[in-house]
């Protein structure tokens, strides 16, 4: 073969490689728009379907009749219910998701403000789930049987089926009130409340831009312990799934002709089989991931921290409905877009998913 | 296994080791843990939540202010004074000279009719206070009027008690605001109703610094307060839900108060040296709703014979730990013309032949609409325990609170277990809701809580209108407490207990105020050592 017929192959290769991504991108895209428009189908009938009266919400419960009428005629509850669908449809698609009862603010102005929140601390929870999960996940499989194994296999069968509240609460109660290590619920110190002005949102930058070291650390000691008690949910998840993965290429024949050209089982459990692990738990995190931006609820609940899981929780014991929808509708967008992230992640890192 | 997990957690922790918290909060600044998601809106024309009436108590004067200990004492705040005319229909303000509001304008009595007039041209929710004197949209402008800079002049519609008419004005709807300041953010003509809502314009002893929905609110003191300024410089209010991690924000000394701890941690932190706790009776009742719709609870044997049903001293002292009373008439201890006899207390067999007079020897069953909350829970499921014993089946359906009021509003329960706090200081708030009802049928318009159970008070209603007008305080109070007595008996309510709020605070802490409303929760005396 000469390099020029090579040099051709390949440059063909790539193009139906290319041209291959594109469409699936597209077809991705077009099943993306179909979910998502069944997502604000399915929470609008939700919204409404609920025994629950958003009138109440607005008004409390010793309002006058009229008031209740008239609010309920402003915030369009005595249309059709297509007709509701039909606006509520044409708001979203501009942005609008209505104003929120609880905080009287566009419930997207809401949801950029608490979002943040949710995100740094399922972001670090991920890094610390990753960190250690993965190493845990290999350990346990190389040691197939043995006490490493079980050790690792006992941790993650109690992140399942520890009740996070109960978790949240000794953390504290340990780390925070006995021990003295870490801050307690919170952003930041209840002092330091309205000393910083949100920039991106996210704490651990903002105070950084601000450049004050002293906030900076205050919010690192607040947290690390909602983070890593988040974290150890998504490390049982993810150590567990590495081990299997492992497992699966450790049996492979690559794997073993590698250990009879006689390259060290150090280079062959983390260079050969981790890569070919790489790919299939990259969906594994992202799913964790997506999981502990939208089901860090109780976690918020317990550390007093603002995000959106407490936001939409609070907006639905509240009956405010517009929050809840744009809620919803935020996590479902984040769950299809991890989702999607990771199906095109997936193509790209392994070829033979592109077939 | 609990060291495995712990060491886990510690590893990622052990890094951050040095930096631990500050120990205790600033000598000049007041720092609490209080669930106030219920603060909706910060405009005192459109507020009716428990957090939203404590922050205007505290950020805004109000034209009239009353005894904490003595209601029956009503005082002049921004009103120095006032006159009644001998037909009763018509009411003269003095404004006090001197105070001014943060934004540095002067307090007028423009400024008092602006505000009076305004809750009543929005007609928010608590527009109905002043709404029920005869102001409307229309007529306003002329009835509540400046005459000159330091008079109000305020006409209502009937000669009602003086007290009637000054107790409301005592409530949020009573704040006034600045109205250049207002009315240079009015938009569309709101009256400045949208930006009100998340922003300040008032005179009191604390000025709103930042209000983050659902996570804080912050206020700093007024240095140039008329009536003193506070020692506190700021007031941080923490959005903490979770009782449990209030208890250990306190216990630590990360806050000073902690304000919804629950029976479990109030028992737990009874021993800690460095927290005391100080509870005051406030107005809302717990009680039961009997429909009368329902063949069962419509018979009078059967309505007194729950009445007896209910473990009172049991709930109040166990379940609710000290956070309420037992109280069985609808006026609270406190109120103008309150009964304070409890008639009733646990008897099992009175019931049962109570309930054997009534044709039902054998019991029957019956459902009741719970709030799915602790306290709530707790407290449906001792009822149903006594009940049983008398052959009643008690189901009980748990929903969020604002599923089940849907539901009780719409009248479709047999039993709903509920609280209720009154509007304002007077006794007419209660009355009007449990002692009248104009018009039982579905379609009704006004909808007390009579209406709500399907109750017809018969001559009731006419008295309520009648007390309103009594200008003799002792008579109006003799009439109330015949009132209460005629619901106590035949009302289909199984009135319990009364709340007793408690806050729990650092030991340091002083002057911590209490009122017998959220209005007059006050932090502008506290100190702290």
């Amino acid at each position: 073969m000469t390099a020029a017929t090579r040099k051709s192959r390949d440059g063909r290769t790539r193009a139906r490689l290319f041209s291959s991504t594109g469409a699936s991108l597209v077809r991705i895209a077009s099943s993306l728009a179909i979910t998502f428009f069944g997502l604000l189908l399915v929470t609008f009938l939700i919204g409404r379907v609920l025994p629950i009266d958003p009138v109440l919400a607005a008004v409390g419960d010793h309002a006058s009749e009229q008031v209740y009428e008239r609010v309920k005629e402003e915030m369009g509850l005595n249309l059709p219910l297509w007709q509701q669908f039909f606006v509520y449809i044409s708001n979203v698609v501009q942005g609008d998701f209505g104003t929120s009862v609880l905080t009287s603010n566009p419930v997207l102005e809401d949801i950029k403000r608490v979002f943040p929140a949710t995100l740094e601390l399922a972001t670090l929870a991920t890094i610390i789930g990753v960190f250690l999960g993965v190493p845990a996940g290999v350990f346990a499989a190389i040691n197939k049987g043995k006490w490493p194994d079980h050790i690792v296999r006992i941790i993650g069968l109690a992140g399942y089926s520890m009740p996070i509240f109960w978790l949240g609460l000794m953390g504290l109660l340990v780390f925070y009130l006995k021990l003295d290590w870490v801050a307690g619920p919170g952003r930041l110190d209840a002092f330091y409340v309205d000393f910083i002005e949100p920039t991106t949102g996210l704490m651990l930058i903002d105070t950084l831009i601000e450049g004050d070291m002293d906030l900076f650390w205050n919010a690192v000691s607040h947290i690390i312990l909602p983070a890593s008690i988040l974290a150890y949910f998504s490390l049982a998840y993810i150590a567990r799934m590495t081990r299997s993965f492992m497992l699966e290429q450790l049996s492979q024949e690559y794997i073993l002709t590698a250990r009879v050209k006689g390259i060290s089982e150090t280079r062959i459990i983390w260079h050969h089989a981790l890569g070919n692990v790489m790919v299939p738990l990259v969906t594994v995190i992202a799913l964790s991931y997506a999981n502990l931006l939208e089901g860090s609820v109780l976690t918020e609940i317990i550390f007093a921290w603002p995000g959106l899981g407490l936001y939409i929780t609070n907006s639905l014991l509240n009956a405010d409905m517009n929050a809840v929808l744009g809620g919803t509708v935020v996590v479902g967008a984040v769950f299809i877009g991890v989702n999607m992230l990771s199906d095109v992640l997936y193509r790209l890192l392994d070829p033979r998913a592109r077939r | 296994m609990r060291k495995l997990i712990a060491g886990l957690v510690l590893g990622t922790a052990l890094a951050t080791a040095p930096m631990a918290a500050q120990a205790e909060t600033p000598k000049n600044a007041l720092v609490m843990a209080f669930a106030i998601d219920d603060l909706i809106t910060l405009d005192p024309a459109g507020m009716f939540e428990f957090t939203a009436l404590e922050y205007a108590g505290n950020t805004y004067d109000r034209l009239i202010g009353f005894d904490n200990d003595d209601v029956s004492k009503i005082y002049g705040v921004v009103a120095e004074s006032w006159d009644v005319s001998e037909d009763g229909l018509t009411f003269t303000f003095k404004i006090r000279d001197g105070i001014k509001f943060a934004s540095g304008n002067d307090l007028t009595a423009e400024d008092a009719a602006f505000s009076l007039q305004r809750v009543v041209l929005m007609d928010q929710s608590p527009a109905f206070i002043l709404g029920q004197f005869g102001f409307t949209a229309d007529n306003v402008k002329d009835r509540i009027r400046a005459t000159d800079a330091n008079t109000l002049v305020m006409e209502v519609d009937k000669p009602y008690a003086p007290s009637f008419v000054l107790y409301c004005l005592t409530s949020g709807v009573g704040a006034v605001v600045d109205k250049e300041l207002v009315l240079e953010h009015e938009k569309d003509g709101d009256l400045g109703a949208e930006w009100m809502k998340t922003n300040y314009a008032g005179s009191g002893p604390f000025v709103l610094n930042k209000w983050t929905p659902g996570e804080s609110l912050s206020l700093t003191a007024n240095e140039d307060y008329w009536d003193g300024a506070p020692a506190m410089k700021r007031v941080i209010i923490r959005n903490v839900k979770e009782a449990a991690s209030q208890q250990l924000l306190l216990q630590k000394g990360d806050i000073d108060i902690a304000r919804n701890l629950e029976a479990d941690q109030l028992a737990s932190v009874k021993g800690d040296e460095n927290i005391k706790l100080l509870s005051k009776g406030k107005g809302a009742l717990w009680y039961l709703g009997l429909s009368q719709k329902n063949e069962f609870l419509s018979k009078p044997e059967v309505r007194e014979a729950l009445k007896y049903l209910v473990d009172y001293d049991g709930i109040t002292e166990t379940i609710m730990a000290g956070r309420a009373q037992t109280h069985q008439a609808f006026l609270p201890e406190g109120f103008l013309g309150a009964y304070n006899e409890n008639p009733y207390s646990l008897d099992i067999e009175k019931a049962k032949s109570l309930l054997a007079d009534a044709g039902l020897a054998d019991g029957f069953k019956v459902t009741m609409d719970t709030r799915n909350t602790t306290a709530v829970m707790s407290m449906a499921q001792s009822i149903q325990a006594t009940w049983a014993q008398a052959g009643i089946n008690l189901e009980i359906i748990p929903g969020d609170n604002k599923q089940t009021l849907t539901k009780y509003r719409a009248r479709q329960h047999d039993i709903y277990i509920g609280r209720w706090g009154p509007d304002y200081q007077d006794p007419h708030t209660n009355a009007s809701t449990f002692a009248w009802n104009p018009d039982n049928s579905d379609d009704a318009s006004a909808k007390p809580l009579a209406w709500r159970n399907s109750w017809n008070p018969g001559d009731m209603t006419a008295e309520v209108d009648k007390a309103i007008l009594e200008r003799d305080g002792e008579k109006r109070a003799a009439m109330y407490v015949d009132l209460q007595k005629k619901v106590l008996e035949n009302g289909p309510f199984v009135i319990m207990f009364q709340e007793t709020e408690i806050a729990a605070m650092r030991d340091n802490v002083n002057n911590f105020v209490l009122g017998p409303s959220f209005d007059n929760n006050y932090y502008r005396f506290v100190t702290k050592d």
